[in-house]
């Protein structure tokens, strides 16, 4: 006898729209082109004079960053503020003590407040599911990046990046490299080019930077880096964070460099018109060569213009599930 | 009732908007034309005027809705195009079927944000006389009056066709 | 008082009795099986026709929380749930505050589940001072005030030498030591049994290993020291296997298992859902099934609960910041008939490894339903349901099992011939 919990998916309505962005697991592929589409006219409002559009005019975003970032935060904060709504931003240091509010009323406060969407980024996997399901279920939950599991927006961007210097994805042959088992930028990755239907994925790294069962994404695994970037189209390289030193997964940068990290020669072994790629911030000489970083194939600078316009789409869509969800319920109720 | 033909409408709107426009003093004007249907009938009257290679910029006005709150982001369009400065130019702007007037009054915002234009001339194919809004065609191809429960689409992008559609009863 | 039950189908694993027949009680025990002693009028007659009448559940790991934990649960709250769930003895772990390892705080305990009358309470007293794993605690002086056996729980030793020392020290006094295998350097920060589910969530796993290392460590300290021991919450197939091969060999070591690891899987965990969030780690499909096999053939001998009640907050959280832990004790009996709808075990087995199974682990002189024991007993109908949740005493409402519909409800738990149930 297994329990079975509710099935309904969390992160969309009854209509199927988007109504959290949490996760890009159980996504359809309708969906994940949705959001690139709408991407792509929101990519024309930033190349123009007033790179503003009134969607969620008097509206108020919530950036709750319970973990540092700057990068992350500010496009979501330039991706509010293009579509007109008023933006908070709460840096929360998380405490391992845990003084103080606890994330239930931080949160639940907020919502008093009116917030009408939040953007939460946590060092624990799955904090995104657990706003969502258990503090607000009727305001929509934008998942900046949760520990391991999941940072679906960096994934649509990505996928928006190879989208649009590669066409499609039907015939393309991807790469990641680097810190798989630590990254949840690989991890939503992995779930969007599985979705959206490239036929060969390739994840490289040593054995111990390899997740258990990575094959369950449907992706190839190599630890040899030579092997894996043969004929590839795209690199995606990982950053790699000094504390992967400790603890016995690597002995040095050095012979990581050595071994996995994206020089002119590596890139070579890929198709010349390959495009390489990299969430940001770099580690120059660490797992890319700055000639690589700063040559005619990167498109690391594109990727973070195309992450304003996704996060536009995000936002805008998800406010509106949330919307029509909630109209759905009061047509209900009468 | 019987639908005009596009074609007919269109040669006398060319005209009329000739007229207009030399009774303005308006030179040069860029045509703008709203997505979708709006877009076919710009191109449609650039070819009437023989302009047929003159620059068309093409609108999607989905973000600047007044409806977002209650039917939310409609399915995608195509991304909006002008390939030229609005900030002082005079503008033809162009749509297919004027009703409630919000699709004009979303267009107008949106040209808005791209520049201050000098003047903008509306010319559309139809107008269906259900203004919910003060907003006027300059140029009109024919006034119809549908019955509630009726819509006019327009098929193109060549020929341009009309058809009047009943909705389906309520939900 | 006197007491008759009528019409029961009586099962006592120890004795492979299973049989429809009365049962007659006085001062507290059983005095007859069958027909009733000569002029014996029983001033209370309980009807019991088509119920099962079993030894009271055996439970060898309940957390009662107190003292120190009230917000999650007391002794007089949690020896009630056990009673609802089927149970007449239990045994409750030293991680406590203070922890259970001095005579005060072992009287403490006793006092109050005397005061409480729910269930009889044997204590596991803590193997180190503190759970510190660094000084014996006074064990003899801890068995003197009650306890029955003596754990460090999940807390690590210091280094080895030290667990060998405890391990000898216990055994010159033939105290019986309970481990629960789970090296701490490889379960360092893990929350999820490591696999293809913890990858897929991003959590940091537990590996097999984990349990597996920490075990054949444990199994050769004991064989060399001769200490007696009991293996507490296996959690791995392997981690069975390695018991059977130590049992095969020879040496007498016993073993419990999680009921909850029978049923749950790592997968539960999708959906991130705090419930399951236990330690040691839900693990695989083929670690439950290694589980299951292991009970069959009872080379693990025991079912225990692993109560361990939570207050809310505890679980209200992302998954990394909850508490390990699932609320269980109250729907025993009812969760394990399961394993019979399923097949797994026969009525009279699955008692035996509820109620004399766990008490021969630990020696003690309970989990029998027999002429002159003390009538320690729970009465169920089998064909009847029990909603979880629809009445619930723990102070820990974090089961994952509120809400289902499970086999059989618990009519009566009797403890000393005394109600300690109605249901």
């Amino acid at each position: 006898m297994t329990p079975t919990d509710a099935k309904r998916p969390l992160q969309l309505n009854d209509q199927g729209q988007l109504r959290h962005f949490l996760s890009l697991d159980g996504l359809p592929r309708e969906l994940l082109t949705e959001i690139l589409d709408t991407a792509d006219s929101f990519l024309e409002v930033g190349a123009r004079a007033v790179k503003k559009v009134p969607l969620l005019r008097g509206k108020t975003v919530c950036n709750v960053f319970f973990e540092n970032s700057t990068r992350t935060r500010t496009t979501f904060e330039l991706a509010a503020k293009r579509l007109s709504a008023d933006v908070i931003t709460l840096n929360v240091s998380t405490s391992s003590t845990s003084k103080g509010e606890t994330l239930t009323d931080t949160l639940r406060n907020l919502e008093a407040m009116a917030a009408d969407m939040f953007v939460v980024r946590h060092a624990d996997s799955g904090a995104a599911h657990f706003i969502a399901e258990h503090v607000c279920p009727h305001v929509a939950v934008i998942n900046g990046g949760d520990g391991r599991h999941a940072h679906p927006t960096q994934g649509m961007l990505d996928m928006l990046t190879i989208r649009r210097h590669k066409g499609g994805f039907e015939n393309l042959s991807v790469a990641i490299v680097g810190d798989i088992l630590h990254s949840r930028v690989a991890r939503s990755n992995m779930l969007a080019l599985k979705t959206l239907g490239c036929p060969d994925i390739r994840v490289i790294g040593p054995k111990t930077l390899l997740p258990i069962g990575v094959e369950q994404y449907g992706v190839r695994a190599y630890t040899d880096l030579a092997a894996g970037l043969k004929d590839v189209d795209v690199v995606i390289m990982l950053r790699l964070q000094r504390e992967r030193m400790q603890g016995g997964l690597l002995p040095s940068e050095g012979e990581f460099y050595r071994l996995y990290g994206l020089s002119e020669q590596r890139l070579a072994l890929a198709k010349p018109d390959a495009i390489v790629m990299h969430p940001g911030p770099i580690n120059r000489g660490v797992e890319i060569e700055s000639a690589v970083a700063d040559g005619a194939q990167s498109v690391i600078l594109n990727q973070v213009t195309y992450g304003i316009a996704i996060r536009m789409a995000v936002l805008s869509m998800a406010m509106s599930g949330q919307q029509a969800q909630r109209q759905l319920e009061q047509g209900d109720a009468q | 009732m019987t639908l005009p033909d596009p074609a007919v409408l269109l040669a006398q709107m060319a005209a009329d908007l000739r007229a207009h426009l030399a009774r303005r003093g308006i030179h040069e004007p860029h045509f703008v034309g709203i997505h979708t249907g709006g877009v076919w009938v710009a191109r449609a009257l650039l070819a009437q005027l023989g302009q047929a290679e003159a620059p068309l910029g093409t609108l999607n006005v989905s973000f600047y809705r007044d409806d977002f709150s209650q039917h939310g982001l409609h399915p995608q369009v195509r991304p909006s195009a002008l390939p030229f400065e609005v900030e002082g130019r005079h503008l033809v702007l162009i749509d297919d079927v004027l009703m409630s007037g919000r699709t004009v009054r979303a267009a107008l915002n949106a040209l808005f944000d791209y520049g201050r234009p000098a003047s903008v001339t509306l010319v559309c194919l139809l107008d269906l006389d259900a203004r919910e809004l003060p907003i006027r065609a300059d140029v009109l191809g024919a006034t119809l009056s549908l019955a509630a429960d009726q819509r006019v689409k327009l098929h193109g992008p060549a020929p341009l066709a009309l058809e009047l559609q009943t909705l389906a009863a309520s939900h | 008082m006197k007491i008759s039950i009528h019409g029961a189908r009586v099962i006592d694993p120890a004795s492979a009795l299973d049989r429809t027949c009365d049962i007659h009680i006085e001062h507290g025990r059983i005095v007859a099986l069958g027909e009733a002693p000569a002029g014996f009028a029983a001033e209370q007659q309980i009807a019991a026709h088509g119920l099962v009448a079993a030894p009271g559940l055996v439970d060898l790991a309940v957390s009662l929380r107190e003292p120190g934990y009230s917000r999650k649960g007391t002794i007089a709250s949690e020896t009630r749930a056990a009673a609802a769930g089927g149970v007449t003895s239990l045994c409750c772990p030293p991680q406590t505050k203070p922890v259970l390892d001095t005579p005060a705080v072992v009287e403490l305990t006793l006092d109050r589940a005397v005061a409480a009358n729910h269930t009889r309470v044997f204590p596991i007293g803590a193997l180190t001072k503190g759970l510190a794993g660094e000084q014996l605690a006074e064990l003899v002086a801890l068995r003197d005030a009650g306890c029955v056996a003596f754990t460090n729980g999940l807390a690590p030793l210091l280094d080895n030498r030290v667990l060998g020392r405890a391990l000898e020290y216990a055994a010159t006094f033939d105290l019986t030591v309970v481990f629960t295998s789970q090296d701490a350097d490889l379960a360092a920060g893990g929350l999820a049994h490591e696999g293809p589910t913890a990858s897929f969530l991003g959590l940091t796993g537990i590996p097999e290993t984990a349990e597996t290392v920490a075990l054949a460590r444990d199994l050769l300290l004991v064989e060399q020291s001769g200490v007696r021991a009991h293996f507490s919450q296996i959690s791995s197939a392997r981690g069975a296997e390695m018991i059977a091969a130590a049992q095969a060999r020879g040496l007498p070591v016993t073993a419990d298992v999680a009921l909850y690891q029978l049923i749950l899987t790592d997968e539960a965990l999708a959906g991130f859902s705090s419930l399951y969030h236990v330690q040691p780690p839900l693990r695989s499909r083929r670690d439950r099934d290694g589980l299951r096999a292991a009970l069959q053939s009872g080379v693990i001998g025991a079912i225990a609960s692993h109560h361990q009640p939570h207050e809310p907050d505890a679980k209200l959280a992302p998954f990394g910041a909850t508490e390990p832990g699932i609320s269980s004790v109250e729907i025993l009996l009812p969760l394990a008939l399961t394993l019979v709808e399923d097949g797994l075990l026969d009525l009279p087995t699955l008692l035996a490894r509820l109620a004399s199974g766990p008490a021969q682990a630990l020696g003690l002189p309970v989990g029998r339903l027999a002429v002159g024991e003390a009538a320690d007993l729970t009465l169920f109908d089998p064909n009847a349901s029990t909603l979880a949740g629809e009445r619930w005493l723990s102070r820990g409402g974090n089961s994952p099992f509120l809400g289902h519909c499970l086999p059989g409800a618990v009519r009566y738990t009797l403890q000393g011939g005394r109600i300690s149930h109605e249901g």
